[in-house]
């Protein structure tokens, strides 16, 4: 299935941000300026030259609904360039460049700036259905002794008890888990155990150090505050990560008996990502010089009890049709939501009988090796601001080939619902950095 | 924004066959009211010259022939209602009568208009100033038109002059004393949100039902607005109390043998309800002063210096500004305020920070509405790698004064950005030929000679070297009136002019304090010739080390430093930046020990070396001619506007 060409021409990102239980410093449209100018004063083409803009983008506050047009405009790409915003939880950035991709491909434009943002730590409080009905009767109040009557009927506990908007976010509306707890699903389902999810967060915490030390975060541009400060890397990434620290957690989701912590979860972040991509055109148009391209994409859709496999269900489609066996992939990034949930697709892919049953394969499709996957560390290290994750590891990604002179790589990604995403990218920058 | 010029009615001509007006247009739409539009002939903004203040006066009789159900006072121009009056004929008062005969002409002509029968309004959208404002003010209702351009005030005072023609009396009335004094005494010109939240507006309304809205209210029959009592107290019997209040106050800031507008402005408020006539020996003093007649100078020499950069039509769209320090930090915000988009480079983000914070944090003060506010800063773009060379329309180096660093600067950026962009320097002591000996092309490289603080100072020095080619040069100017500054185009050569004549002047004060008067002392003297700050601690702002190296580049070599200067700088006594110079500084404010008594003619012996370098500088054609370099020198430093600059100034004493 030959198709046009989509290439990614650059790609910035902010750093990640950890909330820290108070709103953090950048609304999510600052976090997607300040990343998008810095991309786009780079680029040969004025940012009017762009097409259309796609933002994904799972919790917009209520002031920026259709982010992806206040930040459009806010980047000066002018009022006639098209701007949108796109959500699928988890995969919101992933879909923003699915998006553009398409739109490529049937010749609708040939420059898009796509990408992801959130800014989790300014998710809101809600008023609860209690205040929200006493509001109601309130507005419907005539006189000042029906007013005064109202607030007699007013019950403080009501008011302090606001709904946790991210909480709400992070919660399957259908089957009524929290995604921690459809993680923990597959640490039961294949006995993935508390030591293993450590183990792996550890070493997710040790690779992005190891990265960062070696400047292999090139996609990274700083974010400057209104009081002049400085923000340059990701602040969750902690160098002095250990077994010994991460066994003093206690598990949060099945509280008491279960086996995921605060430690093996991806962390709760402010951040943006974009991806500059390019029909051939357009390439030639501007003289651009790719990354790389983007060579297929799958979505896939599962269990929501178990969206964690949502990687595999994706991820093993285009091997298929691609004709590709694990060895051709040089390089994996599977977002890190939960320790378990990556490595219960591990576990997936390994499984016979899963494979067998899941995916109508003969057996195990086998699984990726630990030294081409998620190489400089992952969400657990440098954290998930849901809607840019998927683009910051399709980014992130062709960077690491890049590094790494290879060539093939697949991302994919979870996400809350039950669904998967993945992308096949191809490195067309050889000789390293 | 676009004027929608296309659903304003159109209304039937009131008497084709009299309305013989150039000026005025008078229409009477279906509802009986009359509309008069003022649309000035042959200008691009209104201003109330004698023609078109006959024109509104026979537009009154034919109007009281024919009295309509109301009256909308409205402007055709697409700049804004009224500018003021034509200053043009300020200049021509050469006779006492004069004077008189032009504030007589609109006291009267607007009481008219203030005592007709039918119902009237102002319709003001965008400048509505001076005389346009006391048109306004005579309307039994003004209806402010919300939009960013609409700005109302009173400015004649920054002129020399009163506002003669029913301001000092209508404004206090509508606004309370306290308000319209601050206005008619600062010149400060006010929104339409605030013209309403003050009671100058009845209403404040978007332009998309300003037509609605104007009929409705002049109509509506509803009284005039009040100020409250407490105002209405102080517009009364309590006038004195106000009045002694505010003279204390413009004491603070002009001197009255100076600047005699503002005291006079006071006095007929308070003693004369507002009528200058009833004051005619103060209106004479005041219209015939030579204040008067320098400020009204030093405004045409500011409209002289906007009306260069009309020669290129070059629009820069995005700016690129090397060196985030002091002056390439506020030359990039400032250029982003203006609505440009402004990559900042400096060697690491860190060193761009403080730029933007500082940007932020003035800003703030400045744009009220945040919208705005974060528009501009998501302009201002950190660029530490200097992507922003490419496309970059107007290049500006900022860096340390330092010929080999801004050589291999310069180098670098001329190959690397458009061929058609312009490259310029912002050195203040290097030669542009210097800096240009490493260009593949030097005749591209021109000075854009911003000054500290770059919101504040208006001027900017256009530099041109001796084989710096004329289109850079007017594209360069081009942008300086883009950025809303004042262009002065000035030779290559040391100090440009503003430089050149202030070292002299700093260097004589300094000579006075080696000889034994105070710092404070010399600066006293200074203040009350009329400059805005004291030579020493001008010496202090600008810092001990750049007055050194200044001095001994301006001042040629062999010319031994002041002893103060030379003793404070080697104690390391660096002026405000270090706490302490000539005077201590707590939190950037000098603590100044008082000033003993000034010795006679210490003034004039301060000021004569710059007087003289003026001159030089003219004669040596660094500067055309000496009305620019009388322009430059005000909107440069500040020089005693009173004066009518320099030259004017040296001219005056030798008359």
């Amino acid at each position: 299935m030959e198709s046009e060409p989509v290439y990614v021409v650059d790609g910035a990102r902010t750093p990640f941000l950890k909330g820290r239980n108070a709103p953090g410093p950048f609304a999510a449209s600052d976090l997607a300026v300040q990343a998008g100018r810095a991309l786009l004063i780079r680029q040969p083409f004025a940012a009017t030259d762009l097409d259309e803009v796609i933002l994904g983008c799972a919790s917009p506050s209520p002031d920026e609904v259709n982010i992806g047009r206040v930040v459009s405009l806010r980047l000066g790409c002018g009022q006639q360039v098209p701007a949108w915003t796109v959500m699928r939880n988890c995969a919101s950035g992933m879909q923003a460049i699915d998006s553009a991709m398409a739109n490529i491909r049937n010749g609708r434009s040939q420059l898009v700036l796509a990408g992801g943002v959130d800014a989790l730590s300014r998710a809101p409080l809600l008023y609860n259905d209690v205040m929200v009905q006493w509001f109601a009767r309130m507005m419907q109040a005539r006189s000042i002794g029906e007013k005064i009557g109202m607030f007699s009927r007013l019950r403080p506990a009501q008011l302090l008890s606001p709904v946790i908007g991210l909480l709400k976010g992070l919660t399957d509306p259908v089957v009524g888990l929290l995604m921690g707890q459809t993680a923990e699903n597959l640490a039961w389902r294949f006995a993935i155990s508390r030591q293993q999810m450590d183990e792996f967060s550890v070493r997710s915490h040790q690779r992005a150090v190891a990265a960062r030390q070696a400047g292999r975060f090139g996609e990274i541009v700083p974010l400057v505050d209104g009081k002049g400060q400085v923000y340059l890397e990701d602040d969750g990434v902690r160098a002095d990560s250990s077994m010994a620290g991460l066994a003093k957690l206690k598990p949060f989701f099945d509280r008491r008996y279960g086996r995921i912590t605060p430690g093996n979860s991806s962390q709760i972040t402010d951040g943006a990502a974009w991806l500059l991509l390019a029909s051939q055109a357009a390439v030639d148009k501007w003289q651009l010089q790719p990354l790389g391209q983007i060579t297929d994409s799958a979505w896939a859709a599962l269990d929501p009890a178990e969206m964690g496999l949502g990687p595999v269900h994706a991820a093993t489609p285009i091997l298929q049709r691609q004709q590709l066996g694990l060895d051709d992939i040089d390089l994996w990034e599977i977002n890190e939501a939960f320790a378990a949930q990556v490595l219960g697709c591990m576990a997936a892919w390994e499984s016979d009988a899963w494979c067998r049953e899941q995916l109508g394969l003969p057996a195990a499709l086998g699984s990726p090796p630990a030294e081409r996957l998620n190489v400089d560390g992952g969400a657990i290290a440098i954290g998930h601001p849901v809607g840019a994750s998927g683009a910051r590891i399709v980014l992130h990604l062709l960077h690491a080939l890049r590094a790494a002179g290879a060539r093939r790589g697949i991302a994919a990604i979870c996400i809350g619902g039950g669904q998967g995403g993945a992308m096949l990218v191809e490195n067309l920058r050889t000789g390293g950095a | 924004m676009k004027r929608m010029t296309e659903n304003e009615y159109q209304g039937k001509v009131m008497n084709p066959d009299t309305q013989v007006w150039r000026h005025w247009r008078l229409e009477l739409d279906a509802q009986g009211l009359a509309w008069a539009t003022l649309d000035k002939a042959g200008e691009s903004t209104n201003s109330l010259s004698s023609a078109v203040m006959a024109e509104l006066s026979q537009l009154l009789d034919e109007l009281d022939r024919q009295p309509p159900k109301a009256l909308i006072f409205r402007s055709g121009k697409a700049a804004g209602f009224i500018a003021g009056a034509d200053i043009q004929e300020f200049t021509q008062l050469d006779t006492p009568a004069k004077g008189i005969e032009l504030v007589a002409r609109g006291w009267q002509l607007f009481n008219r208009l203030a005592a007709v029968h039918y119902p009237t309004l102002a319709l003001v959208r965008g400048h509505c100033l001076g005389g346009g404002l006391e048109l306004a003010l005579a309307c039994r209702y003004l209806l402010a038109v919300d939009e960013p351009s609409t700005r109302m005030g009173l400015p004649e005072v920054m002129l020399g002059i009163v506002p003669g023609w029913g301001g000092m009396l209508r404004l206090p009335e509508r606004t309370g004393p306290q308000a319209a004094l601050d206005m008619m005494l600062t010149g400060k010109t006010i929104d339409a949100k605030k013209a309403k939240r003050l009671g100058l507006a009845d209403d404040c309304v978007p332009p998309r039902v300003m037509d609605a809205a104007a009929a409705m209210l002049v109509l509506s029959g509803q009284a005039r607005r009040r100020p409250p009592f407490l105002q209405r107290l102080l517009n009364g019997p309590l006038k004195s109390i106000v009045a002694s209040g505010a003279r204390k106050q413009v004491a603070r800031r002009a001197r009255r043998e100076h600047y005699p507008a503002p005291y006079a402005i006071i006095d007929i408020w308070a003693h004369h309800q507002g009528d200058a006539l009833a004051a005619p020996q103060l209106i004479d003093s005041i219209v015939r002063s030579p204040t008067a007649r320098n400020l009204v100078r030093v405004f045409f020499l500011q409209e002289r210096l906007k009306s260069f950069g009309k020669a290129s039509g070059f629009t820069a769209r995005r700016v690129h500004v090397v060196g985030a320090g002091v002056m390439g930090g506020d030359i990039a915000a400032w250029c982003a305020l203006r609505g440009l988009t402004v990559t900042l480079q400096d060697q690491g983000i860190e060193r761009i920070a403080p730029a933007l914070q500082r940007a932020y944090t003035a800003w703030g003060q400045r744009v009220r509405d945040a919208r705005e506010l974060r528009a501009a800063m998501d302009r201002l773009i950190p660029d530490p790698e200097g992507h922003g060379v490419a496309q970059a329309d107007v290049v500006i180096e900022a860096i340390f004064e330092n010929l080999e660093a801004k050589h291999a600067l310069l180098a670098g950026l001329e190959t690397r950005m458009r061929p058609d962009a312009v490259l310029a320097s912002n050195t203040s002591s290097l030669r542009i030929e210097d800096l240009a000996s490493v260009l593949a092309r030097p005749e591209r490289l021109v000075g854009i000679h911003f000054f500290n603080p770059v919101a504040k100072m208006p001027l900017v020095e256009v530099v041109a070297a001796a084989g710096t080619e004329v289109d850079t040069v007017q594209r360069a100017t081009a942008f300086v009136r883009q950025i809303d500054r004042l262009p002065l185009p000035v030779r290559s050569a040391p100090g440009f002019l503003v430089n050149a004549v202030i070292g002299p002047y700093m260097l004589e004060a300094m000579r006075a304090v080696d000889e034994g008067i105070t710092p404070a002392t010399v600066d006293e003297a200074m203040l009350a010739f009329g400059m805005p700050m004291g030579p020493i601690e001008l010496v202090d702002m600008v810092g001990l080390d750049v007055a050194m190296a200044a001095g001994s580049s301006l001042a040629g070599s062999g010319v031994a430093p002041p002893r103060c200067l030379l003793e404070r700088f080697n104690a390391g006594h660096l002026g405000r930046k270090s706490g302490r110079g000539f005077y201590d500084y707590d939190g950037g404010k000098a603590a100044k020990p008082p000033a003993a008594a000034v010795p006679a003619g210490l003034a004039q012996r301060l000021v004569r070396p710059l007087l003289e370098r003026t001159q030089e500088l003219v004669d040596e054609g660094v500067v055309a001619d000496a009305d620019l370099a009388d322009a430059g020198v005000i909107f440069g430093t500040g020089f005693a506007p009173f004066t009518g600059g320099p030259l004017n100034y040296l001219r005056s004493q030798y008359a």
